[in-house]
């Protein structure tokens, strides 16, 4: 087994990229929260318990004196449904692994420092230390960068001028090379784009993340299937009890 | 601005935070539950790809042919560089003088 220690800071090096995209729009989200009034310590507060960029964009948009709670809730789900097949990818890197284990190392994982734990487990070297290491580093830089918007947005009126709000997407658009497969993902890749596209026209919100990876992984179920040895599968769905 | 969190958003952050977190084990531990081969599985492996695309598409083609130009450029520099740090800047750089210049 690999040691803790190491992986960890492996975990949070391979994080830094990630993590300065993470700052630069976690300081965009902070010159918004200072525009609605949050204090430090309510982004503290919210950056520490939800952890998740795109859902506290949506809080701090719907934020008000008298809080939205139901509507709030609800739009954190839909928006963090993703997390759903996000934590699922996870199952084969914690497979053997403690329930305990899987409790407290799944509170930080973001989609950077998944993202950045796929990539290298295509490269076969990830581990939970790894992908945990990452959370932490991220959680870090997330956090200073909401605090200095919040606390010094006047020198970032419009960070549209200057791409910062395309941090986020060059950064995935980084990632989602990483874990490129080659031949056997250009079917699920253009379902997934084509899906992921119309959701966005016609749907409100964030259904288009969930809609398209669902429709990408469903094209891979069901294409052709080469080679397989059915009788595999049920022997060992019995062993993997956990 | 003092230090106090007032109830109403301790309880709508809380509800957030339990929402969040359920999903996210949630989707790990019925995932343990599934298959481990076969099609459901070739499905899963699909999976990473498929929803980081689906995350970032909708927003490159919102910025237009400068979306598609700097998600080339990003691409391109990450290939070349393995540096997604530098890929990353070179995508923005792109947007930032696509838009002062145009």
């Amino acid at each position: 087994m690999k040691q803790r220690k190491p992986e960890f800071i492996r975990g949070a090096r391979a994080n830094v990229p990630v993590a300065a995209s993470a700052m630069a729009y976690g300081s965009v989200l902070g010159v918004l929260a200072s525009q609605k009034g949050l204090s430090w310590l309510d982004m503290m507060y919210m950056n520490t318990a939800v952890f998740a960029g795109a859902a506290q964009f949506v809080m701090v948009d719907m934020w008000s004196s008298h809080m939205p709670i139901f509507e709030m809730t609800l739009a954190v789900l839909v928006i963090n449904l993703r997390y759903l097949l996000i934590g699922a990818s996870l199952d084969p890197l914690f497979s053997g692994k403690r329930l305990l284990h899987k409790i407290g190392m799944m509170h930080l994982v973001a989609d950077e420092n998944w993202a950045v734990t796929m990539s290298e487990q295509r490269r076969g070297s990830a581990s939970t230390w790894f992908l945990f290491g990452g959370g932490v580093f991220l959680y870090m830089a997330w956090s200073s960068g909401t605090l200095i918007g919040l606390l010094g947005g006047g020198f970032i009126t419009r960070p549209e001028d200057y791409a910062l709000d395309f941090a986020f997407t060059a950064v995935f658009t980084a990632l989602a090379v990483g874990v490129w497969r080659g031949k056997s993902d250009v079917i699920p890749w253009v379902v997934a784009g084509g899906a992921a596209l119309l959701t966005h026209h016609f749907l409100p919100g964030k259904w288009y993340i969930v809609a398209g990876g669902l429709a990408g992984a469903l094209s891979a179920m069901i294409g052709p299937c080469e080679a397989e040895v059915d009788g595999e599968v049920e022997g060992e769905e019995n062993a993997a009890g956990y | 601005m003092q230090p106090a969190i007032e109830t109403q958003v301790i309880i709508a952050v809380a509800l957030a935070a339990a929402v969040t977190y359920s999903l996210r084990l949630g989707g790990l531990l019925l995932a343990s539950r599934f298959p481990r081969s076969g099609r459901f599985r070739k499905g899963m492996d699909a999976l990473p790809g498929a929803l980081l695309f689906s995350l970032v598409l909708p927003s490159i083609v919102a910025e237009g042919a400068w979306g598609l130009i700097a998600a080339a450029v990003t691409a391109l520099v990450v290939l070349r560089s393995r540096n997604t740090l530098a890929a990353m800047l070179c995508g923005m750089l792109v947007i930032f003088l696509a838009r002062r210049f145009s």
